[in-house]
Order: C-alpha cells, then sequence, then structure tokens
C-alpha cells in the first residue's frame, strides 16, 4: 500500500522560505498570488495492505518523527 | 569533573569544546552516537555544533533519535549536567529534553559573527564564574538558530527563569539589531526545568584564547568544572 504524508507550518509560525519563494513569483510576473507557505511531502510505502494498521503506523511515524507537532501539522493520505 | 563529549555523523565542533573543557581542568571522552550508555561516573554530557546528518529532515531531528540520546535522557533524568551548543540546543529540543523549536534564521540567511550575549543568571551549573546581567562577546555560526515556541511555553519559560542566554548589544541592551536571527524574545539559550540542561545557539567554545577574539567563553566551562 502506498501512502501520502504532507507536512505543513501551523497558522501563525513565521515561514521566511515561502515568504522568500512568494517574492520571487511576484518578481518573475507570475500574477495572482496572494501568499505562499513551503512545506514537505513523504511518499511512503507501507508492508501491509490493511488500511487501519497502515493508518496506525503512518500515525506514530508522524508524531516521533516526520513533523515537529511544536511548529507542524501532518496529514495522511492512503491509497 | 568527567565529561562525554557525543559525536554525531557530522559533528564538527567537537574538538574545539573538547579542548575547552579541557583547558578548563575537565577529563574528557567522546562517545559514537550508536552507543548505548555514557562512561562510568560522566557528570556532563555535551552535544557539540556541527551538521548531525547533515540537517536532513529537520536540524537536530535524526541525532534526537540515536540510540544515545536515550542514554542522555537518563542522565538528565537523574539530574546530570547536559550541554548543547549550536547543532546540540537543536538536538536537545528536538529530543524533547528542551521544549521549542530552533527555526530558519529570520533573515533567511547562514549569520557568523561575533556577538554578544546577556548572562540572565549567574547560580546555574553553567553559570557561577559570570556575573548576573554580564554582557559576554562570544560568537555565533547558524542557518536555524531562531527560537520558536508557543506562548504558553514562551511564558513559562520566562516565569521560570529558564532564559539562560538573550542576544545584546555590548553594553547589555536587549534591541532588535542585537537579535538577528529574530528569536522570540531574544532567546539565545534555555534551561531545562531543573536547570541541568543547559541548550544555546551560540559558541562558547570558541572563545577561549585571545589568539583568536577573546576568552569570555571561558568562563561556562570554568563554571561547569567546579559544578562536578
Amino acid at each position: 500500500m502506498k501512502a501520502r504524508v504532507t507536512v505543513t507550518l501551523k497558522a501563525g509560525v513565521l515561514d521566511p522560505q515561502g515568504k522568500a519563494i512568494e517574492g520571487a513569483l511576484k518578481s518573475l510576473g507570475v500574477e495572482g498570488i496572494a501568499s505562499v507557505r513551503q512545506g514537505k511531502v513523504f511518499d511512503v510505502e507501507l508492508d501491509s495492505a490493511d488500511a487501519g494498521r497502515a493508518e496506525a503506523a503512518l500515525k506514530q511515524a508522524c508524531e516521533k518523527l516526520l513533523a515537529n507537532t511544536v511548529i507542524e501539522n501532518y496529514r495522511v493520505e492512503l491509497g | 569533573m568527567k565529561a562525554a563529549v557525543i559525536v554525531f555523523p557530522g559533528s564538527n565542533r567537537e574538538g574545539d569544546v573538547a579542548r575547552a573543557l579541557k583547558r578548563a581542568g575537565a577529563h574528557v571522552e567522546k562517545v559514537w552516537h550508536a552507543d548505548t550508555e555514557l562512561p562510568a561516573g560522566t557528570d556532563l554530557a555535551v552535544l557539540p555544533g556541527g551538521f548531525s546528518y547533515g540537517d536532513y529532515l529537520r536540524c537536530g531531528a535524526i541525532a534526537g533519535r540515536a540510540a544515545v540520546m536515550d542514554a542522555v535522557r537518563a542522565h538528565a533524568a537523574r539530574g546530570g549536567l547536559v550541554l548543547g551548543i549550536c547543532n546540540g540546543f537543536q538536538i536537545l529540543c528536538e529530543s524533547g529534553l528542551l521544549p521549542g523549536v530552533l527555526v530558519r534564521n529570520a533573515n533567511l540567511k547562514f549569520i557568523c559573527h561575533f556577538q554578544h550575549l546577556r548572562v540572565e543568571r549567574a547560580d546555574t551549573a553553567f553559570t557561577t564564574a559570570y556575573r548576573g546581567g554580564q554582557a559576554i562577546r562570544v560568537c555565533v555560526a547558524h542557518g536555524e538558530g531562531n527560537y520558536f515556541a508557543d506562548q504558553e511555553t514562551l511564558s513559562r519559560l520566562e516565569g521560570e527563569g529558564r532564559i539562560a542566554f538573550r542576544y545584546c548589544d555590548p553594553a547589555g541592551e536587549i534591541t532588535t539589531d542585537a537579535n538577528r536571527n529574530g528569536s522570540l524574545n531574544a532567546i539565545a539559550g534555555i534551561y531545562s526545568e531543573k536547570l541541568n540542561v543547559l541548550g544555546l545557539m551560540p559558541h562558547p567554545e570558541n572563545l577561549i584564547d585571545d589568539l583568536v577574539g577573546g576568552t569570555d567563553g571561558r568562563a561556562l566551562f570554568e563554571s561547569l568544572v567546579a559544578a562536578a
């Protein structure tokens, strides 16, 4: 089974990288961009075909390592 | 005083901190990250600066979960002294030994310069050889030294007197200009609840010799040797 984990900064946490990207897009003349926040994507392959077990393993992975929950949120998508 | 300097793949300041400790009179051993215990009789565990695991994922994230960190956590829980400098501070935050996190500098730049710090209190194992409120001149070298914590954590740290050092100007004043990485409350270093764990971004170990810019870092290591 495959899964995608997306880690994003919590609202209110300063994202200087996102701001720099936002500025670069503006200087490139890309119009209509209001703001940019940068995050991380992890594509994960799981041994199990059982969705419940996969979700439990991914939750553990996020809490233990993939996200720092002081500043980041995470989202898990199976399939 | 027996100090154990933990070496991770990518650490690069272990020699500097070992030299500073030896100069102050400590016995120093290096410990590899895959070891599961600290040498018998260790008084102080040191996490040196560098770029452990290439800063992959987040600075200090992988090192914070290395095998040796269980031994460091047990040492801290027994009241043993722990010092984390620069990457070592990031590792302490990622390992849960200190609250908060070090994020990218607000100006997005790697900063490397001499820096004054205000010693917030001179009654801990790390600072007795300083004066409270003293402005010391050390140096910083980091890209992710911008201290962040939620408001509740920040209030707790302030209320419990757990701020160790703040970025200041040469006169000891806390100014926006002196806080070049954008840390909340100009925080350069913090203590654990029992004041036996210290993490700081600046490098006192590099200011122990007049030949390379000054000696204001010496007192930290002298305080530690006197404490154990």
